[in-house]
C-alpha cells in the first residue's frame, strides 16, 4: 500500500488545521453559512436530510487494517455506530456534529486518510479495480497510476473550480470491474504489440440525468506522458465546459456536443503544447510509487485444495471468492448485503472484524468495492474456512456476490436531501422476496441497481435491472429499466414503461425474472437473454 | 399551515420552530404563516439555527404533519432504521411517514 511521505502528511495536517479554524469561526458566527458551505464541502462535510454527513475518501478503495479500525472508531465515537460504503469506494457517516468534524479529520490524518475533494467541482477520489494487484487477468496493478493521478489532482490549482465534479477510474484488465467507461475519464492500462505498457483514454462517460458511455479518444498514451495527457483532457474541459447550466456542465455534454473527434483534436493540440511544459512528474516518481504496490510475500507452498464438506461454506466459496494470480490464493468478497439489511452499511464491530481478518489473513489489506462490498484481496485458500466462520458470526457471511440479493442502492430518501424516493426499502423487499422464493440461485448473475433520484448514485442506468425512484405528486414511484451493464460489455438500460408503486416494483422485478427463466437458453445470464430477445416479451409480461 | 424548520448549527440535528425556541420534535412546531421570513432571518442571525426554511404542513390527529414525504422522513429519521428514529416504539410511525 502507498504510505504518505512528509509532503502528503504535511498537506493533510495543514488542511485539518485550516478546517478547524474555519469551523470555529462558523460556530462563533464569524462566517455565514453561505461563506462556510464551500469550505466545508471541500472537506467532504455535507448537510444532509437528518444531520451533517461526512464523506471520507478511500483512494482506489484500498484500506489497511489500521485504517479500517479508525473508520470503526469514528463510527462509534462520533456517529451512531455504523458507516455506509458508497458506490465510489468511499465511506459516509450520516450523523456528524459540526463541532466534532475537525477532530474526526485529525483522527483520519493520523492513519493517512482525509475527506478532501470528496465534494465540489474538482477531481474526486480516483477509483479502480477492487481486485487490483490480485486479479488473474490484469496486465499490471493499476493502483500506482491511480496514486500518481491522485497526487497530481490533489489541490491542483487549475482544476479546483471545474465546471462540475470530475470522476476518474483506472483499470488494467479487459474485464472492467470499475465501471470505467461510465466515468468522466476512464483509463485502461494496456500492453501494446511491442509489450510496452500505456494508457487507453476514454472520456465523457457518466450516469446522472444524461447517461453516456465514454468513447475512446486515444488507444495508447505512453506512461511517461500519462499525467500530461490527463491534464490536456481537463484543460479543454475547463476552458469550454458549460458553466451556465449545471445540468449541462459535465464533460460528457462537452464531448457529446463537440463530437468525440473534435474534442480529441483539441485535446491532442493541447497535449502537444503541454509536452514540453514540464507537467509530467519525473518517471522516477512513478517508479517510487510502484514500490509501494509490490506483491506481498505469498506463501509459495499454499495448498490449492479446499475442504468443501460443509455445504454452506462451499456455497460461500463458490459465490464469494474470485480467482487470484497466485496459486493457492483467492480474493474473498465480504458481502455487506445481508437479506433485509441496508446495502453498504457496516457497524463499527463489523468493520473491526473485517480489519482484523485483513491483518491476520490478507497482508493487512482490504478493498472497498463500488458495489458496496469489501474484499480481502490476498487470502490463502487454506484460510478460507476460518475467515468464513468469523464473517458468518459477524453477520457478514452472506453468499450472494453478483446475485439478485447483491443490490446496489444509494441512501435514497431515507438519508439524502437530493433524493425523490426511498431506495433502501425497495432493495430490502426485493432481496427478501427472492430469498423467500429461493430463486436467487437459479437466476445466476443478475445485477440490480437502485437510485433514489436522477443523479444515479445507485447506478441504475448500468443495472441488468435498474430501478429509479421518482416523485409523482408527492408519492414515491419507481421506474423499471432493463439491459444495462457497467462492465466491459457496457450498455445503458432502457425504461420498460410506466412506473410502479413500492410493492408493485417488487412484483415487477419478479415478473421480469420469470420471463428470463422462461426464455433463457443454456447458461445465458439475464442480460444475455434480454439482449437476445429484446424488450418486447418483458413489456408484454409487465403491462399486457 | 407552514412550519419553520432548519438544522442545529452545532449538531446538525433537524429542528422545528415552536414559537419561542427550537425543538427536535415536529409535534412542537407552530404555524408560522406570514412570519416565516422574519423569524428565519432573526434566528439564523442569532446562530440558533442553520439554513431555516418554511414547509407546507397540515394538522393530523392534533399534531402538525409535513405535507411532503421528504419532510416527514426528515422529521422522524430514516424509515429503515426505526432504532434511530424519534419514535422507535410508535407502531403507527410507518403510516405517519408514508
Amino acid at each position: 500500500m502507498y504510505a504518505y511521505d512528509q509532503y502528503d502528511q504535511q498537506m493533510v495536517d495543514a488542511r485539518v488545521a485550516e478546517f478547524r479554524d474555519q469551523a470555529r469561526r462558523r460556530l462563533e458566527g464569524k462566517l455565514s453559512e453561505d461563506q462556510f458551505k464551500p469550505l466545508r464541502l471541500m472537506n467532504g462535510l455535507y448537510l444532509q436530510l437528518h444531520a451533517y454527513m461526512l464523506r471520507v475518501a478511500i483512494p482506489y478503495g484500498t484500506l489497511s487494517g489500521a485504517q479500517m479500525h479508525t473508520l470503526a472508531d469514528i463510527a462509534e465515537k462520533y456517529d451512531r455506530g455504523y458507516g455506509h460504503f458508497t458506490t465510489r469506494q468511499n465511506i459516509q457517516y450520516n450523523w456528524i456534529k459540526l463541532e466534532d468534524a475537525a477532530d474526526i479529520l485529525a483522527d483520519l490524518a493520523k492513519v493517512e486518510m482525509h475527506a478532501i475533494q470528496t465534494s465540489g467541482n474538482c477531481i474526486r477520489n480516483i477509483s479502480s479495480d477492487h481486485f487490483a494487484g490480485a486479479a488473474a487477468d490484469e496486465v499490471t496493478d493499476p493502483r500506482p497510476y491511480a496514486e500518481l493521478l491522485r497526487q497530481w489532482s490533489s489541490f491542483h490549482p487549475e482544476f479546483s473550480y471545474l465546471p462540475r465534479k470530475f470522476k476518474i477510474a483506472v483499470i488494467a484488465s479487459e474485464q472492467d470491474r470499475a465501471a470505467m467507461r461510465l466515468h468522466d475519464i476512464g483509463i485502461n492500462i494496456v500492453r501494446n504489440s511491442d509489450g510496452e505498457l500505456g494508457a487507453a483514454f476514454y472520456v465523457g462517460g457518466g450516469m446522472g440525468r444524461t447517461p453516456m458511455i465514454a468513447p475512446q479518444i486515444r488507444d495508447f498514451v505512453p506512461l511517461d506522458q500519462l499525467v500530461t495527457y490527463a491534464e490536456a483532457c481537463l484543460r479543454v474541459y475547463n476552458r469550454y465546459g458549460r458553466r451556465d447550466n449545471k445540468y449541462k456542465a459535465r464533460i460528457k455534454i462537452l464531448v457529446h456536443e463537440l463530437g468525440a473527434e473534435e474534442y480529441t483534436r483539441q485535446v491532442e493540440e493541447e497535449f502537444q503544447h503541454l509536452l514540453d511544459s514540464g507537467v509530467e512528474p519525473p518517471f522516477a516518481e512513478l517508479e517510487r510509487i510502484r514500490t509501494f504496490f509490490a506483491d506481498p510475500a505469498y506463501d509459495e507452498a499454499a495448498p490449492d485444495d479446499i475442504d468443501r464438506s460443509d455445504p454452506d461454506f462451499a456455497l460461500w466459496v463458490d459465490r464469494n471468492t474470485v480467482a487470484h494470480k497466485q496459486d493457492g490464493y483467492v480474493s474473498a468478497v465480504i458481502s455487506l448485503k445481508p437479506v433485509g439489511g441496508i446495502p453498504g452499511d457496516a457497524t463499527a464491530e463489523q468493520m473491526r472484524v473485517m480489519a482484523d481478518l485483513a491483518t491476520r489473513y490478507s497482508f493487512d489489506e482490504l478493498r472497498v468495492m463500488h458495489t458496496q462490498n469489501v474484499v480481502l484481496p490476498h487470502v490463502r485458500k487454506a484460510d478460507l474456512n476460518a475467515i468464513w466462520t468469523a464473517l458468518d458470526e459477524a453477520g457478514l457471511g452472506s453468499p450472494n456476490l453478483d446475485t439478485i440479493e447483491d443490490i446496489i442502492a444509494c441512501p435514497g430518501l431515507d438519508y439524502c436531501s437530493l433524493a425523490n424516493a426511498r431506495s433502501i426499502p425497495v432493495a430490502q423487499k426485493i432481496a427478501q422476496r427472492f430469498a423467500e422464493t429461493k430463486k436467487t440461485a437459479t437466476l445466476g448473475q443478475l445485477k440490480l441497481k437502485i437510485s433514489g433520484c436522477i443523479n444515479a448514485c445507485g447506478h441504475h442506468h448500468a443495472g441488468h435491472i435498474g430501478i429509479l425512484g421518482v416523485d409523482r405528486k408527492g408519492v414515491e414511484n419507481y421506474q423499471l429499466s432493463l439491459g444495462g451493464s457497467e462492465a466491459e460489455d457496457v450498455s445503458l438500460a432502457k425504461i420498460t414503461g410506466p412506473g410502479f408503486d413500492e410493492d408493485g416494483i417488487v412484483d415487477a422485478v419478479e415478473t421480469v425474472t420469470s420471463v428470463y427463466e422462461r426464455e433463457r437458453e443454456g447458461e445465458e445470464r439475464f442480460l444475455d437473454t434480454y439482449r437476445r430477445i429484446g424488450m418486447g416479451p418483458f413489456k408484454e409480461a409487465l403491462y399486457g | 399551515m407552514k412550519l419553520l424548520t432548519g438544522n442545529d448549527l452545532k449538531t446538525g440535528a433537524v429542528t422545528w420552530w415552536t414559537g419561542n425556541d427550537w425543538s427536535i420534535h415536529v409535534e412542537d412546531a407552530v404555524d408560522v404563516t406570514g412570519q416565516e421570513d422574519e423569524i428565519a432571518q432573526r434566528e439564523e442571525a442569532a446562530r440558533r439555527v442553520n439554513v431555516p426554511y418554511a414547509i407546507d404542513a397540515e394538522m393530523h390527529d392534533g399534531s402538525p404533519r409535513p405535507a411532503h414525504i421528504k419532510d416527514r422522513v426528515r422529521a422522524l429519521g430514516p424509515t429503515v432504521r426505526p432504532d434511530l428514529t424519534l419514535k422507535p416504539a410508535d407502531p403507527e410511525i410507518g403510516q405517519w411517514v408514508i
